[in-house]
């Protein structure tokens, strides 16, 4: 007679290797289960009786009677490894350990962040450097859009359009500088212009992926309800290339703020990226810290702020009823 | 491409047939409620993909208010049939002619995930209260209230009432229908299929089923075909009257020539002169 082990893991004994006896089958398992029954049959033949046959094994389910464990929230467990950090830092430079020269400790940082936005000079260059961002992203964007959709939407647009754009594509952004320069001097275009070129590629890229990407049986059935071109475009294109979209503009957010760090490191005399260069040259790491903190935070800001976007117009994929 | 003197109809669209012939109508063309010719007109169509012949020269008349179900196997080229009809296949040859006003439904509900359901089903429609017949269709196949739900919480059974309802809100003079219940729980075909004999005594298209569902086709369709090899082997009236029953033995009796037309040896009804079977 052979018997079958269940969940014999392990290199225990062998299954049915004394002949006669059914009772190793079960040594197995109990090596590994903790149910205090299934420990019963480690040599005696004779298992516990609320155990099944020979070959049968106990599982470990949990006991009703355990009081629930209450969970520290995730938010609050996050927290934990920036706020040591932090810690480290502060003990660092308050020891001197950290050399103020070589980085500022988060109370000064938090101080001199505090008396810039008090006297004005964070707010007018945040203004400036805002300002930046939304012109660039907006004249980049909108371009990005219109070529996605000529390319997208026509065949002679993909021809004419799409090669030369993954060509350019291929060209680092910020060594485009020098020439970026040469056309538009030190001025503001010039930090527009980089950023509109810095944003165009991931809106074109994503959005015309999505427009190819539109299911082909939604544009049969477009046929079939006679839907026209232009109804095709509007209420099938247009929707389903929606999603792609917006993932084009968060990668278009993260960049824009990239170009302007650099543009404004390298020829500007405002925005925040000015500021921090400025502080270099006197070597005020703290202003570096503060400006630093507070691109991070713009950042963070402008993705939430297409989450929203993107929580807003996508309703119909988290099949909520809205309203 | 055959040489055939056929002219290619690449979407057959309302043209009434040129030379009105009544007396050159098929064999199985049955004269529709008062209906002079047939709602459908299909002669010589021939589809192939890549050489390989799928539709060898089909001809078929629906009357109008008819409903037929068009059997077959898997790969057998119905779908395609209802495809050329529906307009969506621009590289068949032959004649065709349908009604102005078509309507498809598929096996999956094809409903925009982006729009609501009402949206959904008045998509494409001109009309000035496009709005209110959406509604009614809507209530007609039991989802009033669900106007504004989003098709993701839909199930699959509402889908394709819903689906239904986008097909009847254009009154169409053809509903073509590609395995509309294919993908459905048994219980709710069984509820689809009265919720479809109803809306079709009610609208009274004429109907194209295509299924590969022996019973339901003879439990809805006025007339079954079966396309074998490119060609409708078999084409004749469901003789059954309004309540249909399985164990009807004309029921049976039916069923069992499909079958075996089908080339599918069925334990269960011992009909056991399968020959040329096998399975598939």
């Amino acid at each position: 007679m052979t018997s079958l082990a269940l969940g014999s893991r392990g290199g225990a004994d062998d299954v049915g290797a004394a002949p006669g006896s059914t009772a190793p089958t079960a040594t197995a398992a109990a090596s590994t289960a903790t149910a205090p029954t299934a420990s019963a049959s480690a040599s005696a033949a004779a298992a516990a009786p609320a155990t099944g046959g020979p070959g049968s094994v106990t599982l470990a389910l949990a006991d009703p009677d355990r009081p629930p464990r209450r969970p520290v929230p995730k938010s609050l467990r996050r927290l934990l490894g920036p706020a040591l950090l932090v810690a480290i830092w502060q003990v660092g430079s308050s020891t001197g350990w950290i050399r103020e020269d070589v980085l500022a400790g988060p109370w000064t940082v938090l101080h001199t962040g505090y008396s810039l936005a008090a006297d004005g000079t964070l707010g007018d260059n945040l203004v400036i450097s805002l300002r930046r961002v939304a012109l660039g992203l907006a004249l980049g964007v909108t371009v990005a859009l219109v070529l996605a959709l000529v390319s997208g939407l026509f065949q002679l647009g993909e021809d004419l359009v799409d090669a030369p754009v993954q060509i350019l594509r291929a060209v680092p952004i910020l060594g485009l500088v020098p020439l970026a320069i040469v056309w538009f001097g030190i001025g503001e275009e010039v930090k527009v212009f980089l950023v509109a070129l810095g944003t165009a590629f991931p809106v074109y890229i994503n959005t015309f992926a999505a427009i190819r990407g539109v299911d082909g049986r939604f544009v049969e059935l477009a046929h079939t309800v006679r839907l026209g071109r232009l109804g095709l475009i509007r209420r099938v294109v247009l929707p389903g290339a929606l999603p792609g979209f917006l993932v084009g503009l968060r990668f278009a957010l993260t960049i824009s703020w990239l170009i302007l760090v650099v543009s404004e490191q390298i020829n500007a005399s405002s925005g925040i990226g000015y500021l921090m260069d400025q502080a270099r040259t006197f070597g005020q790491t703290d202003i570096i810290v503060v400006g630093l903190a507070v691109y991070g935070i713009l950042g963070l800001l402008s993705d939430a702020l297409v989450r929203l976007l993107e929580r807003r117009t996508l309703v119909w994929r988290r099949g909520l009823e809205a309203r | 491409m055959t040489t055939a003197p056929a002219t290619t109809v690449p979407t057959p669209t309302a043209t009434a047939p040129a030379a009105a012939a009544p007396a050159a109508t098929a064999p199985q063309a049955r004269a529709g409620d008062g209906a002079s010719q047939p709602a459908v007109r299909v002669r010589g169509v021939r589809r192939e993909f890549a050489g390989r012949e799928v539709l060898a020269g089909i001809d078929l008349d629906i009357a109008a208010g008819e409903f037929v179900a068009l059997l077959g196997r898997s790969g057998s080229g119905k779908s395609t049939l209802l495809r050329i009809l529906a307009g969506l296949d621009s590289d068949a040859t032959g004649q065709a002619t349908v009604p102005e006003r078509d309507a498809v439904v598929f096996q999956d509900p094809r409903l925009l995930p982006w729009a609501r359901v009402l949206d959904n089903v008045q998509l494409g429609l001109r009309h000035r209260d496009a709005r209110a017949r959406a509604t009614a269709a809507l209530a007609e196949v039991g989802l009033g209230g669900r106007e504004r739900a989003w098709p993701a919480t839909l199930s699959g059974g509402e889908a394709q009432r819903a689906a239904l309802a986008r097909a009847l809100v254009r009154s169409p003079g053809l509903l073509l229908l590609d395995e509309p219940f294919g993908a459905l729980d048994a219980l709710t075909r069984i509820r689809m299929h009265s919720l479809l004999r109803d809306l079709c005594r009610r609208h009274r298209p004429a109907v194209l089923l295509v299924t590969h569902d022996v019973d339901e086709a003879i439990l809805l369709a006025d007339r079954v075909a079966v396309l074998t090899d490119g060609r409708l082997s078999l084409d004749e009236p469901v003789r059954l009257g309004g309540a249909r029953h399985r164990a009807d033995p004309t029921f049976t009796a039916l069923r069992a020539r499909l079958l075996t037309e089908l080339g599918v040896v069925d334990d269960e009804a011992s009909e056991g002169d399968g020959h040329q079977a096998e399975y598939c």
